[in-house]
Parts: C-alpha cells; structure tokens; sequence
C-alpha cells in the first residue's frame, strides 16, 4: 500500500512532448483514473510511474521514495496490460505464480497464494488449463491474478477492459471495484471511457495533449468541469455550449443572450468584454412554456425513462435530456428553462471556467 | 451446395494432390538415384541401359571409407583368410585395405564447421534482432540496409579478397576460419528473419516479466525466446543449410585439416577410376543429418514460415 506522488512530470520523443510537466498526488488506498483520449500522455504517464519509460524530467514518489530512475522490478508495482500479457508457453496456475517465481518464493508458498488469489478472482478451476483458450473475461481475471498474488504497493493498469466486449466490460468493472474494495490497494487505471472511469474512480485526472485539464472526484468533475474540453469529453450527451458576449464582474447573477434573461452562479472575478460560453448539461434544460429562451424541437431520442431532445435555437443546436412522458412533435416551438445554479462559464478563447460561486473553492489545478 | 471460396471441391484438391506428388516424385527422383547407385556395383553403376533392378552390394560404402591398394595374384594368395566381410569384399578385387580413408574426418569437420556457423549466427542474429527490435537503434533503417547489403552481391564474388585475407591471418583451411566465414555470410539472413519473428512477440511480455521481477536479460531468456523458438528453429535451418551445402569457399579455402565434405566427396573419383558408387554412397550420408535435423525441427520449421501471416 502506498502513496503516489508525480511532480512536475515530463515526457518529450524528440520535439513530441507526450507529458508536459505533470503533478498529483493518489492517495494511499485510492481508486485513481487517468482519463483522456488517446495519444494525451496517460499510458506514457502511468509506463513512467511503473519504470517501463524514464522521463525527461521531474519526479515520482513512491511511499515518500524518489524511484523516478529505479528499475521497474526494484517499485514493488504490478501492472496489468491491455493485451493481458499472459504467456503463452505458461499455464494458468504458472502465469499467476510467475512473479512469484521472479522474486524466488519457495514452492510451497507460490503454490499456496496461487491457489488463494485464484479462489478470490473465482477461476481455481482453470489453474491447470493453458491460457490460450480461455475467455476474454478469463483472461483478464488471470492477468489481474498475476498482478495480485505478489502483493504489490500498487496496481497500475492500463486500458485492463478495453479489449472485451461491451457485456464483460460491465461484469469486469464491477468485480474491480470489489476487488480493489477488498484489497484496499493503490491504483492507478487508465481509460479513455468516461463511463468506467465514473463508475470506478475515487479520483480522476482528464488529460489532453500532455496536460492535465482537471484533477478531482468524479462528481466535481461532472459538476464543475474546469475547462470546455472536460466540459464536452464528460458526460453522454456533453454539456451543451452557447456563445455570448458580455462583461463580467464580481456579482454578477444574470446574463443576457438575444434579450433573454438568464440567472447565472455568482460571478466571482472581473472580466472586460469578450466571448463567453454557457455551459449547461441536458439534464439542466427543462421544458417551460412561459420562457422568453425558446427552441425548435429537431428530434427525440427515447432512452426509457427519460428522452434526448434536440433542439434548435437561435444559439446553436441543444440536447435536452427531459422525463419520457412529454410527447414532443418534430417542428414545434418549446419554451425552455435552464437550472440556474448548475450552468458554468467559459472563457471562449482560452477554454477555462470562470470563477462562480458554484466552483466555489474547488480544486481544479 | 455453394461453392466457398475457402474449402475447394473433390476435384481440386485432387488436383493439388496430384500436382503435389508429381513435383515431389521430380524432386525425389536424383535423390532416389544417388542412394540406389551407392548401393549397386561400379560395373552395375554404369552400365547402359540403366539397371533399376541389381543385386545390392556394399562395395562403395566400403570403398567410401576404406583406402586400397592393389596387389599381386601372388601376395592375395600368401595372405591369411580374411577376418571381415569387407576385407572379403575388397580382396575380391584383387586388393587390400590399405587404411582409413579421409571420409570420417571430413564429415566431422562438414559437423564441427557447419553446426558451430549456425549456432553463432542464430546466437548473434537473435540478440542483434532483439536489440533491433526492442531500443531505439539510431539510424535503425540504414542499420538494418547495411546488414541486408551483405547478401546483395553473390558471396563468391569476393573470393579472392577473402583469399588472401585468410592467408596473411593464417585462417585458411581452419575451423574457425570456415566458421567465421559461413557465420559472415549467414548473420545478415539471421537479423533480418529474426526481427520479423520477434517483432510479432508484443512487448508487455518482457515489459511484465521486468515488473514482476526479472532483469532485462532474464526477460528476454525466460520469456521472448520461448516464444521465439519457432523462429530460431526456423532460422537454424536456413542457416545449416547454407553451412551444410557450401562448395566453392569450402574448395578455395580448405585442403585439409579443416576441408568439409562437398568438396571431398568429388575427390573420390580420383583414385583408382571413376568409382561412382562411393561417390554416391558419400553424397548419401552426407545428406543424412541435414535431413535429420530437418525432421527434428520440422513442426517448428512449418508454423516459422507461416508465422506472422495472420494476425492473432
């Protein structure tokens, strides 16, 4: 068990900058995901942390340790891949011993905590089988063995669920989280699905290009997206952008777009005028007859319990998410209403939130 | 039923059989004909027309081993009785064995010479291809040209350089001298095959064997080569067959103590008359560990050419 420290992380091939001076802090015991499109530093970021890349500059702690230069056998990690890595010449029972087998515990234990690990991942019925033919869902629980039985300070994996379909993919993060709840290990996850990273993560990182947009909790993640890039990579529909121009200062509760009057969080820095977006998620559109906003319906998405309405406005196309029971007609005029306390601000130029009081005192680094 | 593009009918895989038995009867036929002519004797061997059938004899395997010499009615009459089956066989020619012919020796050196050029060249080709595969080598492509170019001139073509290089270092008609030069030849082919076979091998392999513990060396030995042992085997073949097979350096630069046997087995022809059935007795056992090895490798051999041609 440990504690994980990046600071100032930076990773550059050649003139491509993969990682551009990173810092965070996982906790010990935390559940951390790195979150981002592919080819934004995460992978490079956690093969640092793990030994397999050495980076350019900057540090990484582990338990208070400087091992930025130690060889990755020397971090007491383990690290499950995306291609599961089993071995193909080994069977189950081997792969899972193998690190085991690495370190030179006797026989008689590597036997023991195999058999125990296997038990606790529910597959001590395959430990005689050859991997090849397992299930993909099977494999990954070898993989995931393998990285367990040694005890490790912490789990690094990268993109573990990526390779199975979608069905495994639920069962498979459910049983992480379990696992990890039991285990109480350190560790850092790398996806570029929102939706894992949502349902697993204690902490999040977003990353993109190299930089990290926003570090926190799911929820404040969700909530108060630090820039219009996580704003738009979180969430499914993303929160719907819409242009305006005004000037800001500490106050501030109401902005104007096209003579409609909306409430807004509390303005809490000054601006001169420049373009600004309103941010507002769907489930914050709601439906209001008597509002001067108003839109064009374009299309319904039927979701069961709620719907994904299109709308067109004088600002842009939206995505409402509204209860299933109003029946919308293609064409026709709605008024709509937007949940004042939850709506962010961007600057439009740089991408980065604006103060209110709904960001409050938040982390957002 | 439809046809599928994937399962041809009755008739066309009869037709590939066929075809395949056919090129492997042309292919068997010179083969077939050596082993029978080391078999027959020298009369047998060449008289025309070509005998299929003849009472098999084994005067040229002992002939092949053995050197004779001829002696007078008169001597062949004071010896004693013979005490082996093959001194029988030599004296009803009107001669005696003389001694040991060179043939063991050129054999052991075609072993020593063409075993120990493969296995350097396999040990080098693995780690050159290893490093090739796995570190950012500078200039890599060029690198990798380079190693390739070796092969792009016919290897006879720098005989007489090589030649004389081999005589002012005092390599000529040397083991090592012959193993240096087959290995030369044979290490370009050995980078080049290799890095295909372990560039197929995903590198999380070595990458969480080094996690769990190991070095990288340790990785490479414990994880990569068992996986790569197709590859190897693959390899090795090749290798051993250029080895094996080599003429013209082993004509130009070995007479004796190091000769190999391709140049040795024609040789025989020299002494005492055009004894065909030794020649092809010779050329008979010479193929035998090649094909030996073949036949050891052999599952390896099928699933290394194949390998890498479709994705897993």
């Amino acid at each position: 068990m440990a504690e994980i420290r990046v600071e100032n992380l930076h990773k550059a091939f050649d003139q491509f900058v993969a990682v551009e001076d990173s810092s965070f802090t996982i906790a010990n015991g935390e559940f951390f995901v790195m979150l981002g499109p592919s080819g934004c530093g995460k992978t490079t970021t956690l093969r640092m942390i793990a030994g397999l890349e050495l980076p350019t500059s900057g540090r990484i702690l582990l338990d208070g340790d400087d091992v930025t230069f130690n060889r990755a056998a020397e971090r007491d990690i383990a690290f499950v891949f995306q291609l599961f890595a089993l071995y193909p010449h080994m069977n189950v029972r081997k792969n899972i011993g193998f690190p085991l087998k690495c370190q030179g515990t006797p026989r008689g234990e590597i036997r023991q905590r195999v058999e125990e690990t296997a038990k606790l991942l529910r597959i001590d019925h395959l430990l005689d089988k050859p991997v090849s033919g397992l299930a993909g869902g099977d494999r990954q629980r070898v993989a995931l063995g393998r990285a367990i039985v040694r005890r490790p300070k912490a789990f690094l994996m990268d993109e573990p669920l990526g390779t199975l379909d979608t069905e495994f993919r639920d069962l498979m993060c459910n049983e992480l989280r379990q696992l990890h709840d039991r285990i109480g290990a350190t560790t850092v996850y790398v996806t570029h699905d929102q939706l894992e990273a949502m349902a697993m993560a204690d902490k999040i990182v977003v990353m993109n290009h190299g930089v990290i947009e926003q570090f926190g909790d799911p929820q404040s993640i969700y909530d108060r997206p630090a820039s219009m890039y996580v704003a738009d990579f979180i969430g499914s529909p993303p929160m719907n952008f819409l242009g305006f121009r005004s000037a800001l200062e500490p106050g501030l509760r109401e902005i104007h777009m096209n003579g409609a009057a909306i409430q807004i969080p509390e303005v809490r820095e000054s601006q001169p005028e420049c373009d600004l977006v309103l941010g507002v998620r769907p489930e914050h559109i709601g439906l209001d007859a008597d509002s001067s906003l108003r839109g064009a319906v374009f299309g319904t998405e039927y979701l069961g319990t709620t719907q994904i309405v299109t709308l067109d406005t004088e600002h842009g196309r939206l995505k409402a998410r509204t209860p299933a029971n109003v029946a919308l007609k293609p064409g026709e005029s709605v008024g709509l209403s937007l949940r004042s306390h939850r709506l962010s601000l961007f600057d439009r130029d740089s991408g980065r939130a604006i103060q209110t009081a709904l960001y409050g005192d938040a982390d957002h680094g | 039923m439809a046809h599928s593009v994937s399962a041809p009918g009755r008739w066309g895989r009869r037709l590939a059989a066929g075809a395949v038995v056919f090129y492997a009867l042309i292919t068997i036929l010179p083969l077939l004909w050596i082993f029978m002519t080391g078999f027959k004797t020298p009369q047998d061997s060449i008289s025309y027309p070509p005998k299929v059938l003849f009472e098999p004899s084994l005067e040229g395997y002992v002939n092949l081993f053995t050197t004779r010499s001829r002696q007078t009615p008169e001597y062949m009459a004071s010896l004693p009785p013979p005490d082996t089956w093959y001194e029988e066989l030599v004296r009803s020619r009107d001669m005696v064995i003389a001694g040991p012919s060179k043939f063991g020796e050129r054999m052991m050196n075609s072993v020593i010479i063409g075993f120990g050029s493969t296995f350097l060249s396999v040990l080098l080709g693995t780690l050159a291809a290893y490093g090739f595969s796995r570190f950012k080598v500078p200039l890599e492509d060029d690198l990798m040209f380079f190693i390739l170019s070796t092969r792009m001139m016919p290897p006879i073509a720098v005989a007489i350089p090589i030649f004389l290089m081999y005589r002012t270092l005092g390599l000529s008609d040397t083991h090592l001298g012959m193993i240096i030069l087959y290995t030369g030849v044979n290490v370009s082919l050995a980078v080049w095959l290799l890095k295909g076979f372990i560039d197929e091998i995903p590198r999380e392999y070595e990458e969480a064997a080094m996690i769990d513990g190991y070095t990288r060396f340790q990785a490479f030995v414990k994880v990569v080569l068992p996986q790569a042992a197709t590859g190897i085997a693959a390899t090795a073949i090749f290798c051993l067959i250029f080895a094996w097979n080599e003429y013209a350096f082993a004509l130009l630069l070995t007479s004796g103590t190091a000769q190999t046997a391709p140049p040795f087995i024609p040789t025989i022809i020299g002494e005492g008359g055009l004894d065909w059935p030794a020649v092809a007795a010779g050329a008979t056992i010479f193929l035998i560990p090649i094909v030996v090895f073949t036949i050891l490798l052999r599952k390896h051999l099928l699933r290394g050419i194949t390998f890498g041609a479709v994705r897993k």
